[in-house]
Order: C-alpha cells, then structure tokens, then sequence
C-alpha cells in the first residue's frame, strides 16, 4: 500500500464538496466527474469544457444493499448503494441515507448530503463527499 | 493475415492451490500446453500472459519475466509481455498473441493466464477486485464487484421481470456442469433452495451468485495454420478474435441492462468468422454473478433483451437436453475464476469441446464455439469464435 493512499483522494475534494463537473461549451452536455473531453463532440470540444455545478437533484436509478463491504466502508454495512440520475443528465454513483433498505424504490426522488464517505484503513484518513438522502419519507407521504 | 491455430492447450485444476505459487500456477499450464502442442521449448518466439492484479495480490510485478525465467527460457531472451485489463486479461491476452501470429512476426506463441487469488482474505479480495471499476467515482462511493452487478440485476428486474428464481438457476445450471469438470474448483450439485437461501453479498445477489475466489492457470499453443497440422490432427482455428471497450465506470453508460461493449465485440468477431449467431454450437460466457450470464445471452444475440432468465430456466442452455449448452466446463461459477486466467481457461474448454475430448461434458458434434470475457462491470469485453477443423 502506497503512503498517500489517504491523500490522492483530496485531488477530487473541490469537485466532490460542491459538485463541479464540466458542461461541453458545444453541445452543452453536462458530466460529472469531470471530463476534458465531449463523448459526443470530440476534439471539437477541447478548451470548451467549462466548470458546471450542479443542484445535487435526482432520481434512483437502481440501487443495491451491500451486505459485504470492501474493508474500507467495513463498519457501515449494511449500506445501500444506488445510481442517481441527475436532473443535469449525469448518473453518479453514491450511497442513500436516512431510509430503511424496504422503503427505497426506483425513480424515488433524491437530493445530496454532505457525510462523511470512508476511512482509508493503513492512516484512518476520513474523507467527506456526497451521499443522497429522499426528499420526502415514503411513510410520511401515506 | 495468416489464419491462426491453437495445437496446445492445458489447464491446472483451479480452486485453493495452497502449496502452488503463482510462478508454480502458471509453469504448470503452460508445461501442459506445450505437452500438448508437442513442441520443445527452443520453438517457442513469445509468450503473453494474462494477469490482473499480482502486484496487490503477492507484490509481485514482472509477470511474463518471472514466469519466462522459470519456465527455463531465460537463456532464450524470448519476447515476453503481460497484459492487464481486469478480468478479461485473458481474453486480452490471446487477442495479442492471436495478433502476433496472424501479422507472421511470431510462429510458436505460447499465450497463458494465471492468478494467485486465496493468499489475500475475502476482504482484501473484494478491495483489489474493486479496483477494476473507476477508484475515484465508484470504488471510493462504497462500490463493489457484487455491488455493481446488483444494480445492474435490479435495473433488468424492473426493465424485464427477470425473477432471483431466474437468475439462481444459471448458478444451478453451471454447477451441474461444473461437476463433471475434474479441473473444477465445485465439482458439486446444488439445487435451487441452496441459491435462493444463501446470505446476501449485494442485494439481490447471494453468495451463490458470485463467482468464487480462486488460485488457477491456463495455457494455449498458437502457430500458423499451415504448421499446425504437423503437430496435432485436430487444429482449432480463431476465426474471430475481438476486443471492444466502453465507459470504465457503470454510471455512466446509457443502458444498465446491457452491455454495447458485448454487442459490438459478438458482432465484430461473428463478421470477422463469416458466422452468424446460429452456427455457434456452445458458448463459454463471463458468468462472473449470475446476472452477466443473462446480460451476457442477450447482448449477444442467443435470446432477445429480456427473454435470457427464461430461457435459462426453460434449460435451453444446458447441456443435458439443452440446444447450445452454456458454460460446460461450469462457467466461472463452479470451474473458478482466477482473474487472468479465465479467458483462457474459455478458451481451454472449447478447445477440448471441438476436439471431441471433453469427456462427461462433451458437446456432440460441436464444430464452432463462442467464448465471452468481460473486464469490470463492462468496460472490456473480448469474443472468440474458434472452429474445430
Ligand atoms: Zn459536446
């Protein structure tokens, strides 16, 4: 294990505290993580690539409950982890908080938490990042 | 191009190979490969070797060197390359060394496959298999292997009804083969009741849906075609060799139910063989959960988007009463998955299937054969069409 295991990750804290990804200055569509590249435009949209926040609003597009966790996230299992179509049009991978596994469905709406992610286990760096929560409780909306 | 042949091909027995390092692993299948190509080792030009993860695994780097060295060529200063693209570095291995040969640069090209997977424990496996998705935007996030393929499963239960019933059933299926392997890592039966009960490892995958841990090696022989009949009677020739590449993270593909690097490497490597899907007799497909194998007969063209769990438990793909029989050798469910060694270990299996020496498991009358190796959640996918000659 490399020494700066911990520390790479604060490369990404900027994009990964206030959402920042790129919109293509020509066809406007929007990425996060960030790309220097269009999948769509190419070499056309080099240079054009600008800094994009988004609003952190979404929708599950699928999710699991990871039972058996990398030793990384070892104490929080079981967590569910889902991807979230944003209303930009990227899909970001992340974990859903503050609901009970039986209530989460595909197409629920979500919005970003700030929480903590991890602890690289060789330094205990904790590193902070997004996590998604529902906008309404599904038992409160019966 | 010249047409490429395989006139050797050999396997250790994969599972937990406690007394066998990975130097050990993969001298054996190639020694066996060699045995079988009866060559000697001054005819070997190259030799490729696919590896995923050696240098997390048993911090060891310099693959094909080691394994070149103690194989005795040292004095031989043969070429020798490692390739990586997770677990499809097999699969991606052969590709190259099929490369090497049809361009006429090399004539004997030894091409194997080995991984060292049961010195780490199950935690700093599912770490170092994570470590195939994107580190930064998935494995950071609390991503796993399991994880990614249990989205992937939930996405296609609620595009096409695929049931947990379905899905257990290719790991009942592939078990049933797998013991009629004696090279198997599960040479066991299991029934419907023992997936579905299982604990859960990413919901809605069970233990029972996931590929197993393991330690093995696999080996081919390739040459020219026109040398190949002075070595062996029965040349399986590569009519179709492909690798086709994707998104490395899953989130950020159009479609969760499919897989267009599957697609584009079937129909490249079907077009290149002047086949269609029809005339593909079996098939060893990248089951590495239970999920990839229905993704995998759909992508590909056996059965239609949504239509794979049926067919499955229908038995259509086994190989007792079945019309193509998947996965004979017990897919890497019950034959095992060493990372590296897989897309050959496919390969190995079908090579034994057109040379009518499978055994228990042997497929009759089976001329053309499709093998299927992915890497990541999608993001390399390499088919090989090989014909019996
Ligand atoms: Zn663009």
């Amino acid at each position: 294990m490399v020494q700066t295991e911990g520390i790479r990750y604060w490369r990404d804290m900027r994009a990964r505290y206030n959402l920042i990804g790129r919109r293509c200055g020509k066809c406007s569509r929007v990425y996060f993580p960030a790309r220097s590249i269009c999948l769509d435009c190419h070499r056309h949209s080099i240079g054009k690539m600008d800094p994009y926040k988004l609003q952190g609003r979404g929708t599950v597009s699928t999710f699991t409950i990871v039972h058996d966790g990398d030793p990384r996230f070892g104490v929080q299992v079981p967590y569910i982890l889902a991807l979230i179509q944003m209303e930009e049009g990227p899909r970001m991978t992340a974990q859903l908080v503050d609901i009970d596994p039986p209530q989460v469905t595909i197409g629920m709406r979500v919005h970003t938490v700030f929480r903590k992610i991890g602890t690289v286990h060789t330094e205990g760096v904790i590193h902070y990042g997004y996590k998604f929560a529902p906008d309404s409780m599904p038992h409160l909306r019966a | 191009m010249r047409d490429v042949a395989i006139v050797g091909a050999g396997t250790t027995k994969f599972g937990e190979l406690w007394n066998d390092s990975l130097r050990d692993i993969g001298i054996q299948a190639g020694f066996a490969a060699i045995q079988d190509a009866k060559i000697e080792s001054h005819d070997i030009d190259a030799l490729y070797v696919g590896n995923m993860a050696a240098g997390r695994y048993i911090a060891q780097e310099h693959v094909a060197a080691l394994i070149t060295d103690y194989s005795g060529l040292s004095s031989r200063h043969i070429s020798a390359t490692r390739v990586e693209a997770a677990c499809a570095s097999g699969g991606v291995a052969l590709h190259n060394a099929y490369l090497a040969v049809a361009s006429g640069m090399y004539d004997t090209v030894v091409v194997g496959g080995a991984e060292k997977m049961t010195d780490a424990t199950d935690a700093e496996n599912t770490e170092i298999l994570a470590a195939s998705a994107d580190a930064q935007w998935e494995t950071f996030f609390g991503a796993t292997f399991p994880a990614l393929f249990a989205m992937m499963a939930r996405a296609h239960m609620q595009e096409h009804g695929t049931t947990r019933e379905q899905m257990a059933q290719v790991a009942v299926k592939n078990h049933a083969h797998g013991a009629l392997n004696p090279n198997a890592q599960f040479q066991k039966e299991i029934d419907l009741d023992t997936v579905l009960n299982a604990g859960m490892v990413a919901d809605p995958l069970g233990v029972f849906d996931c590929s197993p841990i393991s330690d093995g090696g696999s080996a081919l022989v390739l040459m020219p075609l026109e040398k190949a009949l002075s070595h062996t009677k029965r040349p399986v020739i590569i009519r179709g060799s492909t690798i086709a590449t994707d998104t490395l993270g899953l989130h950020a593909r159009p479609k969760l139910t499919s897989m267009a690097a599957t697609k584009v490497a079937g129909q490249r490597a079907l077009t290149q063989a002047k086949k269609t899907i029809a005339d593909i007799h079996l098939a060893e497909l990248h089951d590495c959960f239970t999920i990839a194998e229905l993704i995998a007969l759909e992508d590909l063209g056996f059965v239609k988007a949504g239509e794979a769990g049926a067919a499955v438990a229908e038995g259509r793909f086994h190989l007792k009463g079945g019309q193509m029989p998947v996965n004979t050798s017990g897919g890497l469910k019950a034959r095992g998955h060493p990372c590296g060694a897989t897309g050959i270990a496919q390969v190995v299996e079908a090579v034994f299937q057109l040379q009518g020496r499978a055994g228990a498991r042997q497929v009759k009358g089976a001329t053309t054969a499709l093998t299927h190796n992915v890497g990541g959640s999608g993001a390399t996918v390499t088919v090989h069409v090989l014909e019996a000659t």
